[in-house]
């Protein structure tokens, strides 16, 4: 089964680590999307840096379109108002890593 | 690099702080022109101010103007009054009457409708084609989509999905705007196209609508105000002794 992996940069100071970014995006995908679009993404979260705020999720790279406007469509994190950009998609995690200005760890 | 315009970008008038911390911040997601709304009576003075923050970034600033009429001859009225004035008017529809003359003026720049009120909302077909004749562009803004929760953003995208498709059927250009008042609902460009999947507008449409369209928007204005516009297709393009028949 083919995937994208999508690393995001998140501005905002409530996240404190990558469990309350998967949540902020999976509730997103959940409010625009209902269970059934919710499950079609497969969502996964790779990596998260709380130094950088970048993390690298993971989807399905039928629900690709999906997954992108719920993560932009994030406005809060952790009770705290957030907002995620998507920096890069990529369909290995080697290219993504070796194309992220700043690599996450 | 592409050309991105955010035709509405909506500090609060007369603090300077945040018209500056938006400006930086829009400057940083990647767009090169910004389009900020001035009330109609607004002094010289926040214009001048506002222009030199963007020039601050190197952002280029588009003063605009939104109308709001009651009736068809309010919108007249004011756009005889205001369209030497400014460089780009747009106009929120909440009558058909006033949609209709938003539609066929060319003196109108941007349509939108700024209700989430399907039946509200006065952007149809008749519109359409008198809007892709007349060169009006219709708008949306994309903030609603990102504060609006529940029923109100449900019926918002389902009148937009509806739009597109007339929009797209008469080739009318679609611009999209951020129409932000907050830092936390500015986006890049290509994260707003994202969005637009939500209403059915595909990434390429999507980017140009961020990019092309408002482009096309602004030189035609610009050109138009320059003292070198005689009429529309006739400008005047050399002065001087050396001209034939001076």
């Amino acid at each position: 089964m083919r995937r994208r992996y999508i690393a995001v940069r998140i501005d905002s100071d409530g996240i404190s680590d990558g469990r309350d970014v998967y949540d902020a995006v999976s509730s997103s995908i959940l409010r625009l999307f209902g269970e059934c679009g919710a499950s079609q993404t497969e969502l996964a979260l790779i990596e998260y840096d709380q130094e950088t705020k970048q993390a690298i999720l993971r989807c399905s790279h039928r629900a690709l379109d999906l997954a992108k406007a719920s993560i932009v469509a994030v406005t809060e994190a952790n009770n705290e108002k957030a907002t995620v950009h998507i920096a890069l998609v990529s369909g290995t995690l080697k290219s993504l890593r070796s194309r992220i200005p700043r690599p996450i760890a | 690099m592409t050309f991105f315009a955010d035709l509405h970008l909506c500090p609060p008038i007369g603090n300077i702080d945040q018209t500056k911390q938006m400006v930086t911040k829009s400057a940083e997601l990647g767009y090169c022109t910004l389009g900020m709304t001035f009330p109609i009576e607004v002094a010289q003075e926040e214009i001048r101010k506002a222009r030199e923050v963007c020039k601050a970034v190197g952002v280029d600033l588009v003063t605009r103007i939104d109308l709001t009429p009651r009736r068809a001859t309010d919108l007249l009225k004011d756009l005889r009054r205001l369209r030497r004035m400014t460089e780009v008017i747009a106009v929120g529809c909440f009558s058909k009457e006033v949609a209709r003359q938003a539609a066929k003026d060319r003196r109108v720049d941007l349509i939108s409708s700024p209700s989430t009120d399907p039946r509200k909302r006065f952007f149809d077909s008749a519109g359409a084609e008198l809007a892709s004749q007349a060169l009006a562009s219709l708008e949306v803004d994309m903030a609603p989509l990102l504060y609006m929760r529940g029923f109100r953003r449900i019926r918002l995208l389902a009148a937009l999905r509806k739009e597109m498709l007339i929009a797209g059927k008469f080739r009318v250009p679609i611009v999209l705007s951020s129409g932000a008042n907050a830092l936390s609902l500015l986006r890049k460009p290509e994260d707003y196209a994202f969005l637009a999947y939500l209403f059915g507008l595909d990434f390429h449409e999507a980017r140009k609508a961020f990019s092309e369209n408002p482009q096309a928007v602004i030189e035609r204005n610009r050109r138009k105000l320059s003292p070198d516009y005689v009429a529309p297709g006739v400008y005047i393009v050399r002065r001087g002794e050396d001209c034939p028949g001076t």
